[in-house]
């Protein structure tokens, strides 16, 4: 005998009224939650995830509709339902948290106060305890000194804090239902893994069940019971989190199963299986040529910035204003003395969280900054000295290019792809006439996997894989012997980003060049890089080959980095989220 | 191996996107495309008008003075039996001239100025900043005011007066879009494609900001003129018999309280109409250029 | 906790006051430029058109025209400091003493008309923002875009023909008072508020109408850009995470609309006030003209005509001090608003 599930959608059919007529998100999906269940709903961009959870909490934009089917949650009908009853569900027994959490929080309103209005709304609290009801609200999400922390506003926290405080807001009235909205992406990946074992625990303590919105597929097996997948606006499959993890049925939810950069996997085994090549290497292990020096050396390489608030006239201002002497340090370093080397042939990884200075490095390396100290010598010349302006004008510039991270952001809005790839050739080469290049334009744009109907197009025109595309082709069009690739997955879909990866090593082998690969996805890294430099606070924390600082890393934070990777894990007895410390 | 790409889209260039673009918006907004009509209405009003009018609009005859509109003076005459509806065409070349002129100088001026603050940054952003924001010091029209007043009592320098005063609106918006740009990513690519900085930023950033900063032109085109135009209104710059649409709602003043409303009348609605048409397009032309700033 | 907003807000309030010092200091030496720039001879400029050749020399060696551009200043500077704006050709009086007893009839009409355009645009804007596509929204998309189209002039004289001379209602455009009736004994030198301090109705209703025409002239002239900011910073912020995240948790439209919509949508608003008073400080001029108004601007405007170039130069001085005052004040009590402003590092 089955129990009435605590949230019933069948046939569910979401339309929304564009410029170009309807456009249906969702088309008869089909979803059951039972209590205390975890369901995650898997998707890439352009699923209708999230689509689906605005429908249950019948929060769509005003041209959005639920066109056909029903949505039962307890009993009450939501599609049909009058908006005051709504909105007496809407936070009371359904509770949603975003993405991007500092952006959900009211940024002139003390978080404190911002969670009594919901107490208060919900009738959960009155003006007398309100107070003190918010305060033992941000004490269970784990904020220290939630007293104090009670008059903060959104923009004095981190975006980890933030999130506990959205999630303290979602669970303020002790709602049956959590819907999680890809909560983790945008956090650094240990704040991530601490939110979603925050939430995994406290839901769990409740007996709330939760529907976990994510494109990470990883993420959903580790932390859901049930798992449905969804493609372009359909349900293709839902099951158990382990049958979808160990034995994918459909075929897109196999795509995407092993699009996913993982543990004991290989880069072909990302692509599709009708689309993965024939057996070449994997990680290509070239023998490191003893004889020739290496490509790239940096020695104590160091930026620093002044403090915020503390330049030009301001600053001046401020010297006089201040009462007591300046503070030790008015000056930041975002780099700290690294120091690494890239030999020829070789991929290393460079790997942090945000703000660890791994950009700043990569755009020293590359010239388009300057640095505040240390040496960077390319091919045995020292190149530091040079200022960024002048750089553009010498032929060193050919040999080092660079793949940026986001591909709409780094085409001019007004070329076309030709025009874009293109644009080195005009230049730096001596190719020169209209045919010459364009025939050049099209051999890279074949190198690239890139169809020639499409170098005519504008970005706008383009998929964000295709856009990255032309940024490879543009970076490699020169062939140059290192290449700084700085996060050029990114910001795109894990099938998407299993083939660039796979593009990125052929053509690391055809044209022999080397990577300096700049990301926070030690996944990713340990796919296409032999060495890897884990780095954090400007400063480098591990070095040596991927395989053993991945297996077996000695310093805590890469262990630290590497436990926060979601593992789901199949054996008997689900590992249960540690009890975690309160941040300070 | 024919290629085998749609034509519509091999004959796709950033032009003929942007017009279709624009046709959809006139069809959408229908506003916009009588506003079109009405601003083509007044150039032909302004280039052609003093030949096609049917009185000399400084010819003085006091027999017909104060005549209400009627068929042989559809505007009307005023206190020196001129011909109001003559007046109010030929008034419409002074104003568009005077307006075409200071916003075409303050583009120039301000725009170059702007971006080279935003995109060399430095001691040019120091500069073009201390320059716009001692002129946003002043109220824009007494600083107008001001300037006509210390310069001379004449049409030029009601038009660099004019420019003065929008220099800083222009410098801004061009200096913060120069801004925006200097870091984007295809910015970077650019220098390490082997770009120059000039070469960047004539091929790079102007072309991106142009569009936005012709919304800028058109917006502010209105305002030229009711400046223009108040500052005729006291006194300034334009000296009678000279047609201009604020020196004449000026003579037409006094006799609107004695029930006279003729005079001032119609010379104010064409300064309306116009105005107003060129904010309709301002505004047309904003959602073309980008549909995320509308309003 | 308190403490520390306190003095938080001292230090706000005096990182303001230093920044608009960069601001008068241009603003002195423009207005001292704009004088000196003269073409021609400035002396002749300041000694009038009938003025004999020794008349001129002998105001050159009055204003020190003879010595060097930074004595010249020097000087300018220092009689800044004691109030000395020069004097008037055609009254004979100080400038500054001319420009003290007008001043509260501009700073009457202005505020009055700033009041009521806020108080209509306003809640226009947000009613619009909330009913996207009604009539009201449309509505104020029209006044919005027609509004900025109007010129000022024009608009006092349209309201004048039809409200005293069509309909009689309003009185004629001749100043503050009827001559029948004397302005009450000067505390403010707002008739409103001295003719109320002095209990004194009939002279309170008298000088309100003959404010209701100007300032309802300048009211609709401020009505627009308001609205029309009030307008799209709705919009934006209700299409925020933000509210997404308040109409989630469930609470009521009320509390959404105004505690968290309402308020974020009010900083930029606050910010655009601060060139709504620039337009509203030069339509001023033109309205004083259109209605007799005995304020600052006609004052000037008379001067101009009569070639009496001090008190125009007196007029654009202090217009912009006080613009600086009030952009001074817009911007503490944007930091009121906005606490992220408050604390800076």
């Amino acid at each position: 005998m089955t129990a009435i599930p605590l949230l019933d959608v069948r046939d569910l059919t979401v339309e929304f009224t564009t410029r170009r007529g309807i456009v249906r998100a969702v088309e008869r999906i089909n979803i059951t939650i039972a209590k205390g269940e975890t369901v995650g709903i898997v998707g890439e961009s352009g699923s209708g995830k999230s689509v689906t959870s605005y429908a249950v909490m019948r929060i769509l934009d005003r041209a959005g509709r639920i066109a056909e089917g029903s949505v039962v949650f307890s009993s009450i009908d939501v599609a049909s339902a009058n908006e005051d009853a709504m909105r007496d569900l809407r936070g009371r027994e359904i509770s949603m948290i975003f993405q991007n959490p500092r952006a959900a929080l009211n940024p002139i309103r003390k978080v404190g106060r911002q969670i009594e209005d919901v107490l208060l709304e919900h009738v959960q609290a009155t003006h007398m305890d309100a107070t003190q009801k918010a305060i033992e609200l941000l004490a269970q999400v784990r904020i220290a000194r939630p007293r104090e922390r009670y008059h903060a506003y959104p923009f004095e926290l981190s975006g980890g804090m933030c999130q506990r405080v959205v999630i303290a807001l979602a669970l303020a009235c002790q709602p049956q239902l959590l819907i999680a909205d890809e909560p983790t992406t945008g956090l650094d990946v240990t704040t991530q893994k601490v939110v979603m074992d925050l939430i995994a625990e406290l839901t769990r303590e409740r007996g709330m069940s939760t529907i976990l919105i994510t494109h990470d597929l990883g993420l959903a097996a580790t932390y859901c019971d049930r798992v449905t997948v969804m493609e372009k606006g359909r349900v293709v499959e839902t099951a158990s989190a382990r049958s979808i993890f160990t034995t994918p049925v459909h075929r897109y939810t196999r795509k995407l199963m092993r699009a996913t950069p993982r543990a004991g996997v290989s880069l072909c085994d990302l692509l599709p299986e009708e689309d993965a090549a024939p057996a070449t290497a994997t990680v290509a292990k070239l023998a490191p040529k003893e004889n020739r020096a290496p490509l790239l050396v940096l020695q104590k390489l160091v930026k620093e910035y002044p403090r915020k608030g503390l330049d030009g006239f301001g600053g001046v201002l401020m010297k006089f204003v201040r009462r007591g002497p300046a503070p030790e340090s008015d000056m930041f370093r975002a780099v700290d003395g690294v120091s690494l080397t890239v030999r020829r042939g070789e991929s290393v990884g460079l790997v942090g969280e945000s703000g660890c200075g791994k950009s700043t490095t990569s755009a020293m390396v590359m010239r388009l900054m300057d640095k505040s100290a240390g040496t960077i010598l390319f091919d045995g010349e020292d190149i530091g000295e040079i200022p960024p302006k002048e750089f553009a004008k010498l032929p060193m510039c050919k040999r080092i290019q660079m793949v940026f991270q986001d591909p709409t952001d780094s085409l001019n809005p007004r070329f076309t792809a030709a025009r874009a790839i293109a644009d080195p050739i005009l230049r730096l080469s001596e190719i020169k006439g209209r045919d010459a290049v364009r025939a050049r334009c099209e051999e890279l744009a074949r190198q690239v996997g890139l169809p020639l109907d499409l170098l005519d197009r504008f970005p706008h025109q383009l998929s964000g894989g295709q856009k990255a595309r032309v940024g490879i082709a543009r970076a490699i069009a020169l062939y140059p012997e290192l290449v700084i690739l700085d996060e050029p997955t990114a910001a795109l879909d894990v099938s998407v980003q299993a083939v660039v990866l796979n593009l990125l090593q052929d053509l690391k082998q055809s044209l022999g060049m080397s990577y300096l690969f700049v990301s926070h996805d030690l996944n990713v890294v340990r796919l296409l890089c032999e060495r890897v430099l884990v780095m954090r606070a400007g400063k480098i924390v591990e070095q040596g080959p991927t395989e053993r600082v991945l297996v077996a890393p000695e310093a805590q934070y890469t262990r630290d980095l590497l436990a926060a990777i979601p593992q789901p894990n199949f054996g008997p007895g689900r590992a249960m989220p540690e009890r975690l410390a309160a941040t300070p | 191996m024919t290629d085998l790409a749609p034509p519509s889209l091999r004959a796709s260039s950033a032009v003929g996107a942007t017009l279709r673009h624009a046709r959809y918006v006139i069809s959408e907004n229908p506003v916009t495309g009588v506003a079109f009509g009405l601003f083509v209405l007044i150039v032909l009003a302004a280039l052609l008008g003093p030949s096609l009018v049917p009185y000399d609009p400084l010819a003085s005859n006091t027999d017909a003075a104060l005549k209400p509109p009627s068929v042989r003076h559809w505007f009307g005459t005023d206190q020196l039996g001129r011909d109001v509806f003559s007046r109010v065409i030929v008034a419409a070349q002074l104003d568009f001239f005077i307006a075409v002129t200071s916003v075409a100088l303050v583009f120039v001026m301000g725009g170059l100025a702007g971006v080279a603050a935003g995109f060399f940054g430095g001691w040019a952003d120091r500069i073009v900043g201390r320059t716009a924001d001692t002129i946003m010091a002043f109220p824009l029209f007494v600083l107008a005011m001001g300037i006509v007043a210390a310069l001379g009592n004449t049409v030029q320098n009601i038009i660099l007066a004019t420019a003065i005063v929008n220099f800083p609106l222009y410098a801004r918006v061009a200096r913060a879009e120069a801004n925006v740009r200097r870091e984007a990513g295809f910015v970077l690519a650019a220098r390490l494609s082997g770009n120059g900085e000039l070469r960047i930023l004539l091929t790079q950033i102007l072309p991106n900001i142009m569009p936005i900063m012709i919304v800028q032109m058109s917006l502010t085109m209105g305002s030229a003129i009711l400046n223009a135009a108040g500052l005729s209104f006291i006194g300034l710059g334009v000296r009678p018999p000279t047609a201009e649409w604020g020196i004449m709602v000026a003579e037409g003043a006094a006799f609107m309280v004695s029930g006279e409303w003729w005079i001032a009348f119609f010379p104010g609605a064409a300064l309306m109409t116009a105005v107003f048409c060129f904010n309709l397009l301002g505004d047309g032309l904003r959602d073309i250029v980008d549909p995320q700033r509308r309003t | 906790m308190p403490n520390l907003a306190g003095k938080f807000m001292l230090r706000m309030g005096l990182k303001r006051l230093l920044m608009a010092v960069p601001s008068l200091v241009g603003v002195v030496i423009v207005t001292f430029l704009l004088t000196r720039a003269l073409p021609g001879d400035p002396a002749a400029y300041f000694a009038g058109p009938a003025a004999t050749k020794e008349a001129i020399e002998q105001i050159r060696v009055n204003l020190g025209l003879d010595k060097p551009l930074i004595v010249q200043f020097g000087r300018y500077v220092g009689d800044l400091t004691r109030g000395d704006l020069g004097n008037s050709l055609t009254t004979g009086q100080p400038v500054g003493k001319e420009i003290r007893e007008r001043l509260p009839a501009s700073a009457e009409l202005t505020l009055l008309g700033l009041i009521l355009s806020i108080s209509i645009a306003v809640p226009l804007g947000i009613l619009a923002a909330t009913r996207p596509g009604s009539l009201i929204d449309h509505a104020c998309r029209v006044l919005a875009t027609a509004g900025v189209s109007l010129p000022v002039f024009f608009t006092g004289l349209i309201l004048v023909y039809v409200f005293y001379y069509l309909l009689g209602w309003a009185p004629a455009p001749l100043g503050r008072l009827d001559v029948f009736y004397s302005p009450p004994p000067q505390v403010t030198g707002f008739y409103l508020i001295d003719s109320a301090i002095a209990g004194d109705g009939e002279v309170f209703l008298a000088s309100l109408k003959q404010l209701i025409l100007p300032v309802a002239t300048l009211g609709i002239f401020s009505l627009a850009p308001i609205a029309r900011m009030t307008r799209a910073s709705m919009l934006a912020v209700l299409a925020s995470d933000f509210v997404r995240t308040a109409r989630a948790s469930g609470l009521a439209p009320y509390t959404v609309i105004v505690t968290y919509a309402f308020r974020n949508a009010m900083i930029p608003v606050v910010t655009t006030l601060g060139m709504v008073f620039s337009f509203l400080l030069g339509a001023n001029v033109l309205v004083e003209k259109v209605f007799a108004w005995p304020g600052i601007g006609s004052f000037a405007v008379e001067a101009l005509i009569a070639s009496d170039f001090a008190p125009v130069q007196g007029f654009v001085l202090t217009m912009a001090v006080m613009y600086v005052a009030l952009n001074l004040l817009i911007d503490i009590l944007y930091g009121l608003i906005d606490p992220r402003v408050r604390i800076e590092a």
